[in-house]
């Protein structure tokens, strides 16, 4: 399993999902404006704040050279996972539904979160069991998830919410506790809080190590 | 043409600087404030004033939780 992650100006967590990648199989980092993605199985979008999120988190990265690629890439099947920014950039790309909007109380907030997994079908999510609590960090100021109430029943329907946060683990106002929503297919994913910060009990758990396994499954 | 956009969230959406200021404002003894919401401006020169409504729904604003209206302020 070769994993891709791409580096944006203004990208931070790229070092660590490479790292957490690497921990079930081959991970390279991709250049924003490389023009293909080096025979990649899966592509991890990660987290920081990608052309300083002028305008709008993730707006401006969604027309980097590169996402032509990750958009046909996403549209044919492939594994792509978005984390925090690389969330709001998927968003912005329509490959998934929904925004993400300031937190309520406007601050920006790191904490460590507990996860319920909604939806072990998919292709992040297959190591995990339906009701699997994850303990990951989070840390953003924008990460209220919002769609009309239409869409969200939709998502509910057709089991695209994967996380939601625990019961009192919620902080930002995101519609109905939803933590990260996948495509119809399941195979691209989005989610605030950051699994690749989580993949050794040296730094308090290991839980997110889960969804590179779940990926790396897909291609054993 | 000089081309002025005022992006809005959408009315319904939870918008909390505006609830901020809100609140805020009787505080400095403004009373009868009412529905602040507060959202960006951006200004800009452009050739072809068509293409404004394609620029905004493509970029300047997220059309699924933003409105936006375009307002021509003259030759640029």
């Amino acid at each position: 399993m070769k994993f891709g992650v791409i580096q944006f100006p203004g990208s931070c967590d790229e070092r660590d999902a490479l790292a957490a990648a690497a921990r079930v199989g081959d991970a390279v980092l991709l250049w924003h404006r490389d023009p293909d993605l080096r025979g990649v199985d899966a592509v991890i979008v990660p987290g920081g704040f990608s052309y300083g999120d002028y305008l709008r988190a993730g707006a401006l990265a969604r027309f980097s050279p590169i996402m032509v690629e990750v958009e046909r890439f996403a549209r044919h099947g492939g594994l792509v996972l978005g984390i925090c920014n690389g969330f709001q950039v998927l968003c912005e790309a329509a490959l998934l539904p929904g925004a993400l909007l300031p937190n309520t109380s406007l601050r920006f907030v790191c904490r460590q979160v507990d996860l319920i997994v909604v939806n072990a079908h998919t292709s992040w999510t297959g190591a995990c069991a339906r009701g699997d609590r994850l303990s990951i960090p989070a840390k953003h100021q924008t990460g209220r998830y919002w769609a009309p109430d239409p869409v969200l029943d939709e998502l509910e329907a057709n089991d695209q919410v994967v996380l939601r946060y625990a019961t009192g683990n919620g902080f930002n106002g995101s519609s109905r506790d939803i933590a990260g929503v996948c495509n119809k297919a399941g195979n691209v994913l989005g989610l605030m809080p950051h699994p690749e910060h989580a993949v050794d009990p040296l730094t308090g758990s290991a839980d997110g190590l889960r969804l590179f396994e779940s990926a790396a499954l897909i291609a054993a | 043409m000089r081309a002025r956009v005022l992006i809005r969230p959408k009315a319904g959406i939870l918008d909390p600087q505006g609830q901020a200021v809100e609140r805020v404002l009787p505080a400095l003894g403004f009373e009868g404030v009412r529905n602040v919401h507060i959202g960006r401006l951006v200004e800009l020169d452009v050739e072809d004033p068509a293409h404004l409504p394609a620029m905004c729904e493509q970029l300047l604003a997220n059309p699924l939780v933003e409105d936006y209206e375009i307002v021509g302020t003259g030759e640029a």
